[in-house]
């Protein structure tokens, strides 16, 4: 699975999840970035994540990530493992 | 909707919540408008977002207010002003384990901890009085789910030390207090939380990250199943079942392999199965479901499969047999007009996923579950909902038996040339007289699921029902039917309020099982019989449509009412004069509530 594979499945989990289709997002993008992405969507978010790609965020992962771009590194990671 | 169903993809609602919302309130449904606080120990966001969901595709559009974190005690001792003018019409107090603080110790005594267990409880019993008072309405509270991990093991269940020994008996005393108080129902957490597998539902990390008290996953399947409550209590409960026969209610095809070749009984394990799912729908029966059969077969061979010596059910159990060759869907619209039920409250059970695609995209609002593998059959329905009992009165054990004297009823007509003969040769006698307690259960639930004839479909709680049978302000009156086939039990019910020397009709009702006897004819000639008592010199009738009363928008024409409004949205206004009035039934003998257990 190649960064790139990974952030176009990434783009189809933001755009279900906050039911928008223009969004896309890169290894800068933060909740910030993102009208709706406060801290409840935030958790519906790790959960399409974690469906689409088969894998689970470890505790300490999920509050430490800082943008998408660090959630995609723990994906190709999971990914190689 | 389809992904709204059992079972669904739980994962999928989760991801797709906002489209799912759109479209739901985009589908031209009409919905009933309902409000509901909930009360949470825990974060409720995710819950009423998914609740909010499936009570849409129930034809509820709820309105929510929400707890702050963890307030729930708070909200229910001290509701303040934005809570108090909410006036929920139910209140579901989300509590779990996590909110449980007097846990007991291993070196307590066992009056410490019987000490511990009533602190507990009287946290809640507080609260349930609190809210009853308060806010006058139904009450949904969770039960405990079990721990997530067993100190002592085994022993924890049964050792009063043991936290599954304590919510064990916390559960208990909540079931006892739910026996003993109306409008208060528990949600079994307990249940649903074994259902979807205790230690994935317990993770702790949902709670340690985001105060969930379940992980992320559960909560569609912990919010369809609360919905399953709100749904019965507001009368969206369905009120058929239409069975197919083959590979439905029995292995293999009757008309090809006759009725010694196909599986029913204990020969083999599939035989077994489908006994198993003969037996469950019988049990449905007790709860007063209609069962009808809807089945693409020669009526003979039908009836000679249901009378299969090995077989549970028998075709005297279904109200309606309709075996034809007939398109599904037709056979469903006839038997629903021929039960006077609205095709949305049928489920309709067949293994043919032709067939239930053709039902389900022809007849509008029934339930048509997967039904794939005998195996599966009982847990498809069983989880899906669709018969959740709130309330149970002495005519939902009756009613398959009423509905089939209807048919009879209808046979007998037919050899009649003059209606009002036949109208006659009923022999019918009815009670009719102020409300008694002993009816008030099936009182409220009849305006909780009345629709059609319905003049005003004004829904009541069985609080709101205590208070109008407790004030002088009201004159009520229940109609109980008796003809020489049977009880038909309580189908009609009339309330007004009085305003001055004018009563105004709040509540005009009739059970579409006993259509066209003049019962309604009885109840206005004693309407006006206790208006000339109290002094009541008018009645004023109101009308409201709705999609589905139309055949009562000229109810109070028919009884002599003359129109005095008429407004845009198709409400009328209509006054009679007491002094006027002539009694209008000539066919029913009409007694007093001293007749009402004859």
């Amino acid at each position: 699975m190649d960064t790139r594979e990974i952030f176009e499945r990434l783009d189809r989990v933001f755009q279900d999840v906050f039911d928008d289709d223009t969004i896309h997002v890169t290894p800068k993008t933060t909740a910030d970035d993102i009208e709706d992405w406060d801290s409840l969507e935030h958790i519906t978010l790790i959960s399409a994540v974690e469906r689409e790609f088969r894998m689970k965020f470890k505790m300490g992962e999920i509050s430490s990530m800082k943008n998408v771009g660090e959630m995609a590194s723990i994906i190709a990671a999971r990914a190689k493992g | 909707m389809k992904e709204l169903e059992y079972p669904f993809d739980a994962a999928y609602i989760i991801k797709k919540r906002k489209s799912l919302k759109k479209a739901l309130l985009t589908d031209g449904t009409s919905r009933i408008r309902k409000k509901i606080a909930v009360f949470g120990g825990s974060t409720t966001s995710d819950i009423v977002k998914t609740l909010e969901l499936f009570l849409l595709d129930a034809g509820i559009e709820p309105e929510f207010y929400e707890s702050e974190y963890a307030q729930y005690f708070q909200d229910a001792m001290f509701p303040d002003e934005t809570l108090l003018s909410f006036k929920p019409d139910i209140v579901f107090i989300h509590t779990t384990n996590r909110n449980v603080t007097n846990w007991p110790e291993m070196i307590d005594t066992t009056e410490q901890i019987d000490e511990k267990l009533h602190t507990e409880l009287n946290r809640f019993t507080a609260m349930w009085k609190s809210i009853a008072e308060k806010f006058h309405c139904p009450i949904i509270q969770n039960n405990f789910e079990m721990p997530l991990y067993r100190l002592l093991g085994s022993r924890d269940a049964w050792d009063i030390h043991g936290r599954t020994n304590f919510l064990t008996r916390l559960n208990e005393a909540f079931y006892a207090y739910a026996r003993e108080n109306e409008s208060f129902y528990i949600h079994d957490l307990n249940f649903v939380s074994a259902d979807y597998g205790l230690k994935e539902w317990s993770n702790p990390l949902f709670w340690n990250m985001y105060k969930y008290a379940m992980c992320f996953e559960a909560i569609p399947s912990f919010a369809f199943s609360v919905s399953h409550i709100i749904k019965s209590i507001f009368g969206k409960n369905k009120k058929a079942l239409a069975l197919d026969l083959d590979n439905t209610l029995w292995g293999g095809v009757v008309g090809d392999d006759g009725v010694d070749g196909i599986e029913i009984g204990q020969e083999t394990g599939v035989s077994q199965s489908y006994y198993e799912f003969q037996t469950y729908v019988k049990q449905l029966k007790s709860l007063g479901i209609v069962l009808t059969v809807c089945s693409k077969n020669d009526h003979e061979n039908a009836i000679a499969g249901l009378n299969h010596p090995e077989g549970a059910l028998r075709p005297d159990d279904f109200v309606i047999i309709k075996a034809n060759w007939e398109n599904k869907d037709r056979n469903i619209a006839e038997t629903a007009a021929e039960l006077n039920i609205l095709p949305d409250s049928i489920v309709f059970a067949d293994d043919n996923p032709a067939e239930r695609e053709i039902v389900r995209t022809q007849i509008k609002g029934a339930a048509v579950p997967d039904m794939d593998g005998v195996e599966n059959y009982i847990t498809t329905i069983d989880r899906s909902g669709f018969f959740e009992v709130t309330t149970f009165s002495e005519d939902d054990l009756k009613r398959n038996e009423m509905y089939k004297k209807n048919a009879l009823r209808a046979a007998e007509m037919a050899s009649f040339g003059d209606y009002n003969d036949y109208l006659k040769s009923l022999e019918m006698h009815a009670v009719i007289d102020d409300f008694i307690p002993v009816y008030l259960a099936r009182i409220t639930q009849l305006t909780n699921k009345s629709n059609q004839f319905n003049v005003t479909t004004r829904r009541y709680t069985p609080a709101e029902m205590e208070s109008v049978f407790e004030d002088d302000g009201y004159i009520r009156l229940y109609g109980k039917l008796i003809d020489k086939f049977g009880d038909n039990g309580v189908v009609s019910v009339v309330i007004g309020r009085k305003n001055g020397t004018a009563l105004d009709i709040d509540l005009w009702l009739m059970s579409c099982r006993v259509l066209k006897r003049d019962m309604e004819f009885a109840m206005l000639d004693r309407l006006v019989e206790r208006c000339r008592e109290v002094g009541v010199e008018t009645i004023n009738g109101y009308y409201y449509p709705t999609a589905k009363n139309k055949m009562v928008s000229d109810l109070f024409g028919r009884f002599g009412f003359t129109k005095t409004e008429e407004h845009e949205d198709g409400s009328t206004v209509w006054q009679l004069r007491v002094a006027d009035y002539k009694p209008q039934n000539h066919v029913i003998e009409v007694f007093g509530n001293d007749h009402a257990e004859a």
